[in-house]
């Protein structure tokens, strides 16, 4: 194998509402209005994302974005392009199902029989929390994939990777094509200068209508969680301390 | 016919994973509910007699894979271990702790199963014999009820939401084995770095005592570290504090770091960001100290003290050592 190869680069990502956003549950009671929030890229595919375009800057090659998604998506895959992405492929839903299953089928329908080297998620989407897309979409294909990495070098056909786990970090080799899920620490995400934002405009993106199969998994309620009661100001300075160790023990039942 | 609940319990070197005997206690509940067996794969090298320590939290039966390479986890050698167990006990439900390797292993075998996982759940029942999980999203602003409608029905536990409790004393379960042959893979697990002297994980800790940015820098975590070890707990940190470069990203708690539940978190030196509370809320008690009496950390902390940290900490220092030597 060559020593130096260009590499191709699937980075999928997804659109979700900013994580400040205000999330109300919908009048049917089993799914969320996000009617006025805004929406920007996962936080964990934009340390993927940025890793791809580290990764074509140093190999060289090609990094398309695959995102599924209704049509307003459109914004956060220009925010992509612009970030470095070249291409994009759009798999247009109506909205986001919530069976992680049926994303990850949808994707690797779209993945298979096509090239590439390295595969790259985000660990989680920040809005349903699920973290199950990407190994999901790597059996499917029948790749290895590694999760939840802060590091990653490429050469050779291979991948090292570290992936942080409770306590410390464990190193894993693997041959390419692979997948990996991107942890926070992964890479630091760039900006996108202007010029780059209307760069994108003139990059492809290739959309196509996709069916979902049924779901598998499925929301039969959205609740509020419970509020939590009231807290106390113990007081001010050091003087509250022994009373907030009092209340621990006696109150709390915590010490 | 309902099939048997099917528990997969992690270890750390010997001993089980807290949060694995935490998932057993609740398969001992949907097992009772459901009226099938508890069975529990035990994976790991050089387990300490598993048998009897699952039997204490309710395992009717142990299914053991012991083996030096499964000692860390592997995906393509823990997925060939569980598919195998799956196969012999054909179960309706599966849990598993969510953890760095309940979180991998989960969604692959439901690709291999063709069923569905419900995530970090922190609430299990059951409705007509169906598997209904409660589980937090949007960062925690919501809860989702769920239902897997396919069979087996896999659910990953959150750490410390659950009680890992004995329940059954001197219960020996009955063994059987699974022979560990290793199967081809492309992946090599090279080795584990331990992080520091931390025993414990953020996840698993029952006091946590994080600072923030009012921490002023990382040489003055050595105040919530002695404030830590008195209490038996761990520190963590805000992403503040970890993106000025003070301390590891393993100990952010929040939406990009750790999700945590402790019985205690300590907050010193931290405004309570949307982004930082979804990752402490459920912690039991919370206690902030910030010397901003507007902080947004005192809307949601149960006892507070405005206060500078440098003087509340060692003084809490001070007063947990003097608790600790009375009791
Ligand atoms: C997508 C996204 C994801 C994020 N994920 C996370 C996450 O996982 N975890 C996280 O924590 N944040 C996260 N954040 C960042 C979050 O929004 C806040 O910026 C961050 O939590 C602030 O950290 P802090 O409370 O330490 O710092 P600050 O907000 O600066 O607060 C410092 C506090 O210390 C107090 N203080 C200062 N000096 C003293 C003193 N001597 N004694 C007592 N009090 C003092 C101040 O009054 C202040 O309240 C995320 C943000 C985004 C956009």
């Amino acid at each position: 194998m060559e020593g130096r190869r260009s590499l191709k680069i699937v980075v999928c990502v997804r659109r979700v509402p900013d994580t400040a956003a205000r999330i109300r549950i919908a009048s049917d009671g089993k799914s969320i209005d996000t009617s006025d929030a805004e929406f920007v890229i996962n936080p964990y595919e934009e340390y993927a994302l940025e890793q791809a375009v580290q990764l074509k800057e140093k190999h060289g090659g090609e990094v398309t974005v695959v995102t599924l998604g209704p049509e307003k998506t459109t914004q956060v895959i220009m925010k992509a392009l612009a970030l470095g992405a070249d291409k994009a492929v759009h798999l247009k839903v109506d909205k986001i199902p919530e069976d992680p299953g049926s994303i990850a089928r949808a994707i690797a329908n779209e993945l298979k029989g096509s090239e590439f080297d390295v595969l790259l998620f985000g660990k989680k989407g920040v809005d349903d929390d699920n973290q199950q897309v990407g190994p999901m979409v790597a059996e499917l294909l029948g790749i290895p994939c590694i999760t939840q990495i802060v590091k990653l070098d490429v050469s050779d056909g291979r991948g090292v990777a570290h992936r942080e786990v409770e306590g410390g970090s464990i190193t894993v080799e693997t041959t390419l094509p692979a997948a990996f899920t991107a942890e926070k620490d992964l890479t630091v995400p760039r900006y996108a200068s202007l010029r780059e934002l209307v760069a994108a405009r003139k990059k492809p993106i290739i959309v196509k209508d996709v069916q979902l199969r049924a779901l598998s998994l499925e929301i039969i309620s959205v609740q509020n969680p419970p509020p939590r009661p009231p807290g106390k100001i113990v007081g001010k300075g050091v003087d509250a301390v022994p009373t907030l160790v009092k209340l621990l023990h006696e109150e709390a039942k915590v010490i | 016919m309902t099939g048997e609940v099917l528990v997969l319990a992690e270890s750390s070197g010997p001993a089980f994973r807290k949060a694995a005997l935490e998932a057993v206690t609740e398969g001992r509940r949907l097992a009772d509910l459901l009226r099938v067996s508890e069975i529990v794969l035990a994976i790991g090298n050089g387990l300490k007699d598993p048998a009897s320590e699952l039997g204490k939290y309710g395992a009717d039966k142990v299914i053991l894979a012991d083996d030096p390479l499964l000692a860390i986890f592997h995906p393509d050698y823990y997925r060939q271990i569980a598919l195998e167990a799956i196969k012999r006990v054909n179960p309706s439900i599966i849990l598993a702790a969510a953890t760095s390797t309940g979180k991998d292993l989960a969604p692959r075998l439901a690709i291999h199963l063709d069923t569905a996982v419900a995530s970090e759940c922190t609430h299990l029942e059951m409705e007509n014999g169906k598997l209904i999980a409660t589980r937090p999203a949007y960062a925690g602003k919501v809860l989702l009820r769920v239902k897997v409608n396919s069979s087996p029905s896999i659910a990953t536990l959150r750490p410390n939401v659950f009680t890992a409790r004995e329940a059954v004393p001197g219960k020996k379960p009955t063994v059987e084995q699974i022979a560990f042959n290793r199967p081809d893979s492309r992946m090599i697990v090279k080795e584990f770095v331990t992080q520091g002297a931390k025993k414990l994980d953020l996840t698993e800790a029952s006091v946590i005592v994080s600072g923030g940015r009012g921490m002023g820098g990382p040489q003055n975590y050595k105040i919530l570290e002695e404030l830590a070890e008195v209490m038996g707990g761990v520190v963590g940190a805000s992403r503040a504090s970890v993106d000025a470069g003070w301390r590891p990203h393993s100990d952010q708690v929040g939406q990009t770091g750790r999700t945590v539940s402790p019985m205690l978190y300590i907050a010193a030196g931290i405004s309570g960001a949307i982004q930082h509370r979804v990752g402490m809320i459920n912690s039991k008690v919370i206690v902030a100290i910030n010397k901003d009496p507007e902080a947004l950390i005192f809307g949601f902390a149960d006892y507070g003290i405005v206060g500078d940290v440098f003087e509340v900490v060692p003084a809490l220092t001070r007063e947990m050592k003097a608790f600790y030597g009375k009791t």
